[in-house]
């Protein structure tokens, strides 16, 4: 009896969490002039008028741009980071670890403010570089958490066989260390896209006159009111942001049985 | 140089970037704006150098920033509230469930990936006058015009309870998930009941994942920027929204700096007490 209230409760939870999601990509599909109820038939004419939105297609590219260079510097960073503090002793890890894991403990309005005010101290206005700076120090704590729960998995008497057998170190780190990194690589680099994708609060005070990436693009249209358009770029948004994950994570899978580790 | 200090130096190199990146981007920063609060805005020109406790005055006195203030600190605490309410028999149902894990647990993943933007804009189509739960009371008939939800203090709530639920779900499940279960069992056949066994064995030992949660929601809540703009009315302003006024509106950067480290000390001071209280907490533990 007790267990059954739970599980009712349970699914309330779940549906309150998922139902206002699940109406954004109904009403995207809403063939109605307002995008809002009664339904009117189902359409796919909100998504043709995204994609002939100039201003939305070049906030795509914005926010595409941005996420690949930021999950590539970010993975660089954090790889190197996670690499040193899970197979070396230094002293002072968990001092080292706390810096590193800071920009998520302090409040992002906070990191956005110092961020933008010292930038533009030392000459750099808001600007694509500052918002590349912010989304790289606001990605790498998520990306060295992630890493390095990775990496503890791996065995280090690969390397220590290979290095036994006359690779040199380099030899060693290209042929076996690095293809033994590739799935926390890959998922570093995927968490710090999609975080930097999904940032709004910090881009907000980054991001230069004219400039929007997809979020901060929604949150102007906001402005006017809920359009069918701003639903069907929900519904795009959640298709990339969660399908390709899930499909990252299919491809690894399968790829990680064939190779057999 | 010998193999041994070359592997000394080796961790440092490689840690090198990452460091240098926090230290520039993220403690510089900081450090400038606490000597940038003591500056004085001028009406024209560059901002004027010095140590003018002016800023420091204002945040701490003008009953306006008191008010909001205060009304985040509220906010954040129903938000908390609300999640823990919601969110604990949520995880204690995944935690304990004997179907499909996997998928449950997925589901409890999938909102992270979801855009915040866009699950709070999801609510206007839920609580906006032509929304879903609008439309639905007219066609049932129970009011003949659309009652206004939205733009409220509670439509901020709402929308910052949806977007940081998952947050407290994933901590409370985390810690139940550790509790051996076979301790209830222990407990039942001791003679207490399901209830007892509950509140006084499984609830105690899963409080540090509910106090993690708890202070996540919390800190995240009273940080937020973008949540009261979208769902609140003019009136619903909250701390961040005040920066972002004086940074970007005013370009009052001198005040906008005083503004930014009282809410990061407000919210500090928080996360040091936690520390203190879980080290506490944790003793206890170590010592039952």
């Amino acid at each position: 009896m007790g267990w059954n209230l739970i599980r009712v409760y349970a699914v309330l939870v779940y549906l309150f969490m998922f139902l206002p999601v699940a109406v954004v990509v109904l009403l995207s599909f809403n063939a109605s002039q307002f995008g809002a109820f009664p339904m009117a038939g189902f359409s796919m004419r909100w998504f043709v008028a995204l994609w002939e939105n100039d201003a939305v297609m070049r906030a795509f590219r914005t926010s595409l741009l941005l996420g690949l260079l930021c999950a590539i510097i970010s993975t660089t960073l954090g790889v190197l980071a996670s690499l040193a503090l899970v197979r070396y002793r230094i002293p002072g890890r968990n001092l080292l670890t706390t810096v590193l894991i800071a920009p998520i403990l302090v409040p992002e309005v906070v990191m956005a403010v110092a961020l933008l005010l010292f930038l533009n101290f030392i000459g750099i206005g808001r600007s694509f570089p500052m918002l590349l700076a912010g989304h790289v120090i606001f990605t790498l704590p998520f990306v060295i958490l992630v890493v390095q729960a990775r990496l503890v998995g791996i065995r280090r008497d690969v390397e220590e066989a290979a290095l036994s057998l006359g690779a040199s170190p380099r030899q060693t780190f290209f042929a076996v260390t690095l293809p033994l990194l590739m799935p926390a690589v890959a998922a570093g680099a995927l968490f710090a896209f999609t975080i930097s994708f999904d940032n709004i609060t910090g881009t907000l005070f980054w991001k230069p006159g004219g400039v929007e990436t997809v979020p901060t693009q929604i949150f102007a249209m906001l402005r006017h009111s809920i359009s069918p358009e701003i639903n069907a770029l929900g519904t795009v948004m959640i298709v990339l942001t969660v399908g390709l994950p899930l499909l990252g994570a299919a491809l690894a899978r399968r790829l990680a049985m064939k190779s057999g580790v | 140089m010998s193999v041994e200090a070359r592997e000394r130096r080796q961790p440092w190199i490689l840690l090198s970037p990452a460091l240098g990146a926090v230290a520039l981007l993220l403690l510089l920063p900081l450090v400038f704006i606490v000597v940038y609060s003591f500056w004085l805005r001028s009406a024209v020109g560059p901002d004027t150098v010095g140590f003018h406790l002016d800023n420091w005055q204002r945040a701490l006195t003008d009953p306006f920033y008191r008010y909001i203030l205060l009304n985040t600190l509220k906010i954040a605490a129903i938000t908390t509230v609300l999640c823990a309410v919601l969110g604990y028999p949520a995880a204690y149902f995944v935690a304990r469930s004997r179907g499909n894990k996997v998928i449950l647990l997925l589901l409890l993943m999938l909102p992270f990936w979801i855009s915040y933007i866009i699950r709070t804009m999801s609510w206007i189509n839920i609580l906006g006058s032509s929304g879903a739960l609008n439309t639905a009371l007219m066609t049932l008939g129970i009011t003949s015009e659309p009652i206004r939800m939205l733009y409220n203090e509670a439509s901020v709530i709402l929308g910052l309870v949806h977007f940081l639920l998952p947050f407290m779900v994933l901590n409370v499940f985390v810690s139940l998930d550790g509790i051996d279960t076979s301790l209830e069992d222990a407990a039942n056949s001791l003679g207490a009941t399901r209830w007892q066994a509950f509140t006084q064995v499984t609830l105690p030992l899963s409080l540090p994942g509910l106090a993690a949660g708890g202070l996540l929601c919390f800190v995240l809540a009273a940080g937020s920027y973008v949540t009261p703009v979208v769902l609140g009315g003019p009136r619903d302003a909250m701390f961040a929204n005040l920066v972002y006024e004086a940074i970007i509106t005013q370009l009052n950067w001198p005040m906008g700096s005083a503004l930014s480290l009282l809410l990061l000390f407000v919210l500090g001071g928080l996360v040091a007490l936690y520390n203190r209280f879980l080290g506490l907490s944790q003793l206890t533990r170590g010592l039952g």
